[in-house]
């Protein structure tokens, strides 16, 4: 199927055809077109063919289409041999931005099956992660950005490849300026706003976990989901065991299945709100990341109910903490911080920091109902210890 | 100018253009000169100034030196470092000025995130949240960098002006910080501090360390904060047990503003008119201060029950002790206590109030069989002059002060300097600091 297909590029291609203006009479010369256009066809076809050009080392390549990742036209994001889209149980919010995700990996390479943190990819590994905005035309969307996480011999790259206005290249850039884009979201609501492509530094902001950068979405209870193949439709895990992605893993039965966030049939309120914590505040909140300074973890594995913000004082949210006391208030979001700063847009208020300039009006529903559920109140007890030191 | 080889016949239009080019090129020189005082940007290639700097500290190198030039440069979004050893220098705390007025991303204006940081000679103004953020970093150096809101105290104003948290071995010095909603030099979580020759005004805190171990605070002017210099150890932080500080040779005066923190922050808890105040600390030595005119008190010495905060983390002490406040001069304190709290403190004893408040609350674990602290534990209060003094009792709620200072009449073997790697070269560069050498 993919020879057939890339046949077909091959015969499409001008440079193919013998060139009519060559003298009929002189065989030196009609031989050495020949043999130009012979190699043309060649060059053609092995590009075409070619399977994905990974590059890891500095200077990363200034272009997109450097990697072949992808074939065809360059906005359909079809992806090559070998590169295997995926998606997530529960995602990050970006601006109600769409997403689509592949993952390569090299020839003969596979990934160890990890049941809780994020699979450790071998060197080589590409993540090619595009945001894009739904418009009205043919195409159906535009394409923002997609961001490469590389997998070097010595550590994981974030490159930032920003698309072109007629879509057919992106170029990396790795300071880009926002982008103005305006759209209608599934709740046909119209938004506008300067769309945000973080830096080659905020990439690390959130992927970096003891100082060491690493992927986020790619662990088993986000993986094991339902994809729609070209081939139809498998679960993720399975297909990764089949085509050789991943070894030693269990059934995706037996493997743990994070919450979508907004399908109440893959679990309740809480798991539902946990796993949209996980991933939308966890991979800073959590020991060991950029936000662990204020001991406010929202990661999955977290289980203490003061380190996940009942009743805890923040430690220096300042004006982002809204005058309001404790990070959770168990039955009163109002109350609650993380609900006012999930609600806000303002750079010193607003959580995440980065990652959007948008609410996320259902996933901030989300929190208010899992709050309002929690039992309890903080009500500020008088200090313990305090009759007992003048005793 | 290549145009000018026009043909002859044209020679008249060719004048006229001629003319008007030299008149748009007057005109353009004319505005360029005109806005270069208020906003610059660096157009040589068409690329912003915020741009070319953002991208100039990404692909640094460790050793890269990122020299600034003179000017005023609008920022809009948070500026960022990840790369070990690189130093980021202006030409003068006021003359290399990065605006973040009207900030669109980003809740700090620099966050580093790196080892080996030196920022030197440039200020940061108007940040939507934090000025300079250093989270993590080994060897940090903030040189006569200035951090300010340009509008004074303001609930709208960031938080922290100087920011390191989770840091080892930090210099911070001939800096100035202004308008810091929280504290204007605030060291977190960190080891190995040294803070000299600054001066904070205007914020709710001038400088507060705290969760912090080994940290000299010294030839530091704090004036018109909320409160002077703080050094605090807080519950419920990954870093806990902050102790060991030297707070000497400061000026720490009048620091009588209203406090205009964020009623959730810690120091939203500090009374306007606050001078030094030490809270659930050990090791402290405080000494060859200068501490006047703090309207509620000069010196405050303070358990965490002082917050009247619920404590819910078991390893977390609330209790200060092993203090010790020798050779300093105070006046002119305690007239106008702000607080309620202290207010009824006055109440009780008096206005003006002592110059040295010690709330008296003692670990229980601390006293002996006779309901004494002694030894290493003790408070001990020395030499200050004509400084007074009150145990105020808090734990009975003032009911039985304490003026005298029998209990307190010890000393202890002074703590060490602390010794930062490279301290010598940063004594090599010229100071421009408020320096009043010498110890006591």
């Amino acid at each position: 199927m993919e020879i057939g297909k890339a046949q077909h590029h091959r015969d499409g291609r001008k440079h193919a055809a013998p060139n009519p203006t060559a003298p009929r009479h002189n065989l030196a010369v009609m031989s050495f077109l020949f043999l130009v256009a012979a190699g043309v066809v060649v060059m053609v076809y092995r590009r075409s063919h070619a399977g994905v050009q990974p590059h890891l080392q500095e200077p990363f390549p200034a272009k997109l289409s450097a990697w072949r990742l992808f074939v065809g036209r360059a906005a359909d994001l079809h992806p090559n041999n070998a590169v295997v889209p995926y998606d997530i149980n529960t995602p990050l919010f970006s601006d109600y931005a769409l997403k689509h995700r592949f993952v390569w990996m090299p020839p003969g390479t596979s990934v160890k099956y990890r049941p809780h943190d994020v699979f450790d990819f071998p060197v080589g590994t590409i993540f090619s992660k595009t945001f894009a905005f739904p418009v009205e035309g043919h195409h159906g969307e535009r394409l923002i950005e997609t961001r490469l996480l590389v997998r070097t011999a010595a550590r994981w790259v974030g490159l930032p490849y920003v698309w072109n206005q007629a879509q057919t290249e992106a170029t990396l850039d790795i300071d880009a300026d926002p982008v103005p884009v305006e759209f209608i979201d599934d709740g046909g609501r119209v938004h506008q706003t300067n769309y945000n492509i973080p830096n080659a530094n905020q990439c690390k902001e959130c992927h970096e976990l003891k100082k060491t950068m690493e992927p986020l979405g790619p662990n088993a209870r986000n993986l094991n989901k339902t994809y729609f193949y070209a081939k139809g439709p498998a679960n993720q895990l399975e297909h990764w065991k089949e085509i050789g992605y991943l070894a030693d893993a269990p059934t995706s039965a037996q493997a743990p299945r994070a919450a979508v966030w907004n399908d109440p049939s893959t679990g309740d309120l809480d798991a539902r709100a946990r796993s949209y914590l996980d991933i939308n505040c966890g991979t800073c909140h959590r020991p060991g990341a950029a936000a662990a300074t204020s001991a406010l973890y929202l990661n999955l594995a977290e289980n203490d109910a003061e380190h996940l913000g009942v009743c805890k004082a923040p430690v220096s949210a300042g004006r982002g903490s809204g005058n309001l006391l404790f990070d959770i208030v168990p039955g009163e979001p109002q109350e609650s911080i993380i609900v006012h700063r999930m609600d806000s847009t303002e750079p010193k208020v607003m959580m995440p920091e980065i990652g959007r300039t948008l609410t996320h009006a259902e996933g901030v529903d989300l929190i208010r109902q899992w709050i309002s559920t929690l039992p309890g109140t903080c009500a500020p007890a008088l200090p313990a210890g305090h009759r007992g030191a003048s005793s | 100018m290549g145009q000018l080889n026009a043909p002859r016949s044209n020679r008249d239009s060719q004048r006229r253009a001629l003319a008007l080019v030299i008149a748009v090129a007057g005109l353009l020189a004319g505005i360029l000169s005109a806005c270069r005082h208020k906003e610059e940007a660096d157009n040589t290639s068409g690329v912003s100034f915020e741009k070319k700097l953002q991208e100039r500290l990404i692909l640094a190198t460790p050793g890269t030196v990122i020299d600034l030039p003179e000017g005023h440069f609008h920022i809009s979004r948070v500026l960022s470092l990840t790369v070990d050893n690189v130093t980021l220098r202006g030409k003068g705390m006021d003359k290399t000025v990065l605006s973040f007025k009207g900030q669109t991303s980003g809740s700090a204006g620099l966050l580093v995130t790196a080892n080996g940081f030196t920022a030197e000679d440039l200020a940061f103004e108007d940040m939507a949240g934090d000025g300079v953020k250093i989270n993590g970093g080994i060897n940090v150096t903030l040189r006569r960098v200035r951090a300010e809101w340009t509008k004074g105290p303001d609930r709208g104003n960031g938080s922290y002006g100087l920011y390191p948290v989770q840091c080892k071995d930090v210099l911070i010095e001939d800096s100035v910080v202004k308008g810091a909603a929280d504290a204007g030099i605030y060291v977190g979580q960190s080891r190995q501090i040294i803070v000299r020759r600054n001066r904070v005004e205007q914020n709710v805190a001038g400088i507060e360390i705290e969760n912090s171990r080994y940290a000299d605070v010294d030839d530091n002017t704090a004036t018109g904060n909320t409160g002077g210099i703080l050094v605090f150890n807080i519950p419920d932080l990954p870093v806990k047990d902050g102790q060991y500080a030297r707070v000497f040779n400061n000026r720490i005066e009048a620091n009588n503003t209203a406090n205009f923190g964020s009623s959730a922050s810690m120091v939203s808890k500090v009374p306007s008119g606050t001078g030094l105040m030490i809270m659930a600390t050990k090791h402290v030595d405080v000494f060859g201060n200068t501490i006047k005119d703090n309207h509620t008190g000069n010196v405050m010495l303070v358990s965490f029950y002082a917050t009247d905060e619920p404590i819910h983390d078991a390893a977390y002490d609330p209790y200060e002790s092993s203090i010790s406040v020798h050779n300093n001069q105070m006046s002119g304190g305690g007239t106008d206590p702000a607080s309620l709290k202290v207010k009824v403190l006055a109440l009780a004893i008096g206005k003006p109030l002592p110059d040295i408040l010690y709330d008296g609350v003692v670990d229980p674990k601390m006293k002996d069989s006779a309901g004494r602290v002694v030894g290493e534990d003790r408070i001990c209060i020395q030499n200050n002059g004509a400084a007074t003094f009150v145990d105020f009792d808090a734990a009975e709620n003032y009911r039985h002060p304490d003026r005298s200072l029998t209990a307190h009449n010890c000393s202890f073997a002074p703590l060490d300097p602390v010794d930062l790697p490279d301290e010598d070269t940063s004594e090599a560069v010229p100071s421009g600091g408020t320096s009043t050498n010498g110890t006591n």
